[in-house]
């Protein structure tokens, strides 16, 4: 039943022009950004190898290319997830599915895995071109799939913020505009001595180095429970008072 | 009695400072169609989406085919198709897509799918529109789909909130057509505030009003209710109020303006043959001869008229 909901959702997010657009800008500012470390890197080259330097390709090119991608992540979360369940709401179609034989679990988690899918998606379209390079030199690979699962982890807790937020309001502009401004806190955390550990991208970080801490993992296991399982509750709220 | 679909007791529904619903209590039979009548704003719409599922209610029971909605929603669900008063509908699917989709969500199994779109289909008349996009369908097509979605499991209840609003005369006839056929399988609960579309399909009628049922009956006690109370007379020569008063079967007399008379009539007494009679036989020459009868439009006022409770209309009834 999940798996219904989530196909639908990911059918109406390619029939419309703002999914396609979202990877084509995407795609296009992550090859600029490539381009551009392996132009450094090759600049770079002779010095590093004089110096007899720890750091390969991988982790100058494949890391950075990650760190900015953390970054659009923030920026195109929101634009995905902030019509996730407000649009169903405004426009009425929510009823159709309360009205059947589904729980709200199920119908949370079911727009919730259809977003993911689309993220899965995104971050395969990423990891390809580092993956190219595996034509001209060697990579570490186990670096670069700790670098995947590390994005696919972010996105993941990414998506059940914004799927919160977006279980909140009718209004996606405002579910939008929130999440963003929840996602940078989250981000900007990692700047503050005493939040540090909240942050989403503090416990990114090591994994990009192909560091996998089980408790970093476990934060965002449980970031992203936390957040679906408040989707939830507001959602069903919402048939108790509205 | 025969089956019984839908049993409601003591329905309350509380928004947040107004109280929508104040205990409703009805029953629903298999074969019946029942209209749920009442002015804007007086908790149909609430009503039919507690029924659904899609809001819970503040206190009451509804038990669909004997299964608690609250205590067991999946499988009584299951028994429910709804159409809310804005069709549920996805405009970037094609009619099939979206059936294909209603019927999964309504656990319609897999090898029945189709079966079951087809069929729904026929059904709403919608065979040669299925592999176009529903956002570019006219309004009257899009609230088929939406009639189709809700029967395509083939539901023992069928609750319509407002079908035939904003559709035009052919297709409002299409429509009722539609809900007359559904009633012979399904049992079907219809709301809306246009009273010829009660008088056209329904078999049971309800009126609500401030968040009570002001009238529960069948559509017979309903055309009882409709009979000739009185007539209308004029003459030529007009006779005083007594003398039409002392024919047998007229109980009142009401002098109007240039010769005509409203009486209020016994029916048990044929007294149209005594007025024509006696017009005749005194030379007053009848002019006019109207039966007055009370309209469902009127019934409909005077039951929503705010002070009239149920108790009373109950009474009224009697």
């Amino acid at each position: 039943m999940m798996f219904h909901i989530a196909l639908r959702e990911l059918r109406s997010l390619f029939f419309s022009p703002l999914a396609w657009s979202i990877l084509a800008v995407m795609q296009f500012i992550l090859a600029l950004i490539f381009l551009a470390l392996i132009e450094s890197f090759e600049n770079h080259q002779a010095q590093l190898i004089a110096m007899n330097a720890p750091w390969g390709v991988t982790d100058l090119i494949v890391n950075d290319l990650f760190m900015y991608c953390r970054l659009i992540f923030i920026a195109i979360c929101p634009l995905l997830t902030m019509h996730i369940l407000s649009e169903e709401r405004n426009s009425g179609s929510l009823n159709l599915l309360l009205s059947s034989p589904v729980s709200m679990t199920e119908i949370v988690l079911g727009k919730y895995l259809g977003i993911l899918i689309f993220f899965f998606c995104l971050v395969l379209l990423i990891a390809l071109m580092p993956l190219s390079l595996l034509m001209g030199t060697d990579l570490d690979l186990q670096k670069l799939s700790a670098g995947i699962i590390s994005l696919l982890l972010l996105s993941a807790a990414f998506c059940s913020l914004g799927l919160y937020m977006s279980s909140l309001t009718r209004n996606q502009i405002i579910a939008a505009i929130s999440s963003l401004g929840l996602l940078i806190l989250f981000a900007i955390m990692n700047s503050n001595e005493s939040f540090k550990y909240f942050s989403t991208l503090y416990h990114h970080t090591p994994m990009l180095k192909g560091i996998m801490n089980s408790s970093d993992i476990i934060y965002y296991v449980l970031f992203i429970i936390f957040f679906i399982s408040l989707s939830i509750r507001q959602m069903d709220n919402q048939r108790l008072q509205s | 009695m025969s089956n019984q679909l839908i049993q409601v007791k003591n329905l309350h529904r509380q928004y947040a400072d107004t109280h929508a619903v104040k205990g409703i209590s009805f029953d629903l039979h298999q074969g019946d169609i029942l209209g749920f009548l009442g002015p804007n704003g007086a908790g149909k719409s609430t009503t039919m989406q507690m029924l659904s599922g899609v809001l819970a209610p503040s206190a009451g029971q509804i038990l669909i085919n004997g299964i608690d909605l609250l205590d067991q929603p999946r499988q009584a669900k299951s028994h429910i198709g709804y159409l809310p008063e804005k069709p549920p509908l996805y405009p970037e699917l094609t009619v099939d897509e979206y059936l294909r989709y209603s019927a999964q969500l309504r656990r319609v199994a897999n090898t029945e799918i189709d079966a079951a779109i087809e069929n729904a289909r026929q059904l709403c008349g919608l065979t040669e529109v299925k592999r176009r996009l529903i956002g570019n369908l006219s309004k009257g097509f899009q609230q088929r789909v939406g009639i189709a979605q809700a029967i395509i499991h083939k539901p023992d209840i069928v609750i319509l909130d407002e079908p035939t609003v904003g559709l035009d005369p052919i297709q409002i006839r299409e429509i009722r057509q539609l809900i007359k056929q559904l009633g012979q399988q399904h049992g079907v609960i219809l709301s809306t505030h246009i009273l010829p579309e009660v008088q056209a399909v329904c078999t049971k009628v309800q009126v609500i009003n401030q968040g009570q049922l002001v009238f529960n009956g069948d559509m017979e006690s309903l055309n009882q209710r409709m009979e000739c109370t009185g007539i209308i007379t004029r003459y030529k020569q007009p006779p005083t109020a007594a003398q039409l008063l002392a024919l047998d079967g007229i109980e009142q007399v009401e002098q109007l303006t240039d010769g005509r008379f409203r009486v209020h009539i016994n029916t048990a007494v044929d007294v149209t043959d005594n007025i024509v009679q006696a017009a005749v036989k005194n030379g007053w020459g009848l002019q006019e001869l109207t039966p007055e009868k009370q309209t469902l439009e009127s019934i409909f006022v005077e039951l929503t008229a705010a002070d009239i409770t149920a108790d009373a209309a109950q009474e009224a009834l009697a």
